[in-house]
């Protein structure tokens, strides 16, 4: 047997790997998203949804048209990535983060805090209303970043649907509130608008963990339910834009299902609550 | 079928999966060299205890899926819930499991579509998928895949199930080498 046959998948498929590899680098190329270290088996299944969206028979034909209409790529970005997020999404993470990392936090003057991948601003509020109870709002800037501009737009308006506030509302609760939700946003025809005051210490940027570098140095960094989208190498290059970015002892905040474990950085970082995937910047002997 | 035949096994299941489960996993010898991932629908914001259920019953370790856990052979591994569960090759050839909290698919997160479709581009032939007891269609477009791949298939003889819409479907739209009861397929499982 040649080297050519030994591919176990079935023909049509491998156009499709082949395709599919055709299309991120075309992006690549021409809008310089780099798609190219993600996790393939769900990159793969958000683009057979966007075939449909767009109508195409094949990658090829959405390639073709990803090229030559500018618009297309706006829309795809928000099948490429994914736009799931609550308010104190998991409040056990930010009820550990005021038992254990805010008593840590308040002997700093002032703060530096880079949430990463904020995609609509879900987590970032959460974090601005948390800090605002604890009274380090005020000595706190916070960073919001992410890829999807459309995201960051929507998470600097800090416009949300009624429907979701009483979620929302569980999640504040139970993440050890001081105050009822209700003190920080206005409703009015069906949208709930957070207070402008929560965000003057916020600075929402376009900012990609796979292509740019540390900005600033900071206390902490919650990345949550991003790297889950990335392989192994793309994993380990964000993590060590983490460990770079923190100061001596800083924190990080990972997503509830996310590990340090299978990371060539697992060292560089000590469990601070596991469960809750809080961590500690480790030090190093020089 | 026979020992060597697969590096993989994947299983789905809903309504009726824990019982069913209970007969299946003990069934499973310690000596078996695939890996186990199983999705059960469960509800979506609560821990899932099943790793800790079916540890105690089981000859292989058990446990919740990590992501970019390197896959052990002779493992369990449950999706947590809220999570889709998937199979990915890493850029050296190793396989790992993979996390994502993409869209609902037939209103579960997990899906066993999901799981059954990633598993069949990485396992191929190699794979051998099961749909079990359960009262939506989840299951049924993963068992195809497994399929058009080359894996093997094994339905729950609907009869029997306690929820038979989830074998029928997978009957209709999926395909099956063998229907089976669940004492067969526990007798195959333990002959691995
Ligand atoms: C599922 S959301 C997570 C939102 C929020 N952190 C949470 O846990 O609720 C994932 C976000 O990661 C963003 N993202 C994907 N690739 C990225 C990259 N290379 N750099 C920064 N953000 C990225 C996506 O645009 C999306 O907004």
């Amino acid at each position: 047997m040649t080297d050519r046959d030994s591919s176990a998948e079935s023909p049509a498929d491998r156009s499709f790997e082949i395709e599919l590899k055709l299309l991120i680098d075309a992006i690549y190329l021409k809008y310089h998203y780099d798609f190219r270290e993600y996790a393939g088996a769900s990159l793969k299944r958000r683009l057979l949804a966007a075939l449909e969206r767009f109508d195409c028979a094949t990658l090829s034909q959405l390639q073709d048209r990803l090229l030559h209409d500018t618009e297309v790529f706006p829309q795809l970005l928000d099948y490429l990535t994914v736009q799931v997020s609550e308010m104190f999404r998991d409040p056990d993470y930010f009820l550990a983060l005021r038992q254990t990392v805010i008593p840590m936090l308040r002997t700093y003057p002032s703060l530096k805090i880079w949430v990463a991948g904020c995609s609509t601003g879900e987590e970032v509020y959460s974090f601005a209303i948390l800090l605002r109870e604890e009274g380090l709002l005020d000595r706190t800037l916070i960073y919001a970043t992410d890829i999807n501009t459309n995201a960051l737009a929507r998470a600097a308006a800090g416009v949300y649907s009624v429907d979701r506030i009483a979620g929302f509302t569980d999640n504040h609760r139970r993440s050890g509130a001081r105050n009822s939700l209700s003190d920080y946003y206005t409703a009015a025809y069906g949208r709930a608008m957070f207070d402008k005051s929560l965000r003057k210490n916020i600075v929402f940027s376009d900012h990609s963990l796979a292509t740019d570098s540390v900005f600033a140095e900071v206390q902490l960094v919650s990345c949550r339910n991003v790297l889950i989208y990335f392989n192994r190498e793309l994993q380990d290059r964000a993590l060590g834009l983490f460990s770079d970015a923190l100061c001596r002892k800083g924190f990080l905040g990972l997503g509830s299902k996310e590990s340090l474990r299978f990371s060539r950085h697992a060292d560089a970082f000590a469990d601070l609550v596991r469960e809750q995937r809080l961590f500690q910047k480790q030090d190093f002997a020089a | 079928m026979s020992a060597a035949d697969f590096d993989a096994i994947v299983i789905g299941t809903s309504a009726g999966g824990i019982e069913a489960l209970s007969r299946l996993l003990p069934a499973l010898p310690a000596a078996l060299h695939a890996s186990v991932l199983i999705v059960l629908h469960l509800p979506r914001d609560r821990p899932s205890l099943l790793a800790d259920l079916f540890a105690p019953q089981c000859a292989l370790a058990v446990c919740e899926a990590e992501d970019k856990e390197p896959l052990q052979p002779g493992t369990v591994y449950f999706a947590p819930p809220d999570y889709h569960l998937l199979v990915d090759r890493e850029r050296d050839g190793s396989v790992v499991l993979a996390l994502s909290s993409d869209e609902l698919v037939h209103y579960s997160r997990p899906s066993i579509d999901v799981l059954f479709e990633s598993a069949a581009d990485a396992y191929g032939p190699r794979l051998l998928g099961i749909v079990l007891t359960g009262g939506n269609q989840d299951g049924a477009a993963g068992l195809a895949a497994v399929h058009r791949e080359g894996g093997r298939c094994i339905v729950q003889s609907p009869d029997e199930a306690q929820a038979a819409y989830m074998p029928e479907a997978a009957l209709r739209r999926g395909h099956a080498d063998e229907v089976l009861t669940l004492a067969q397929i526990a007798e195959r499982l333990s002959r691995l």
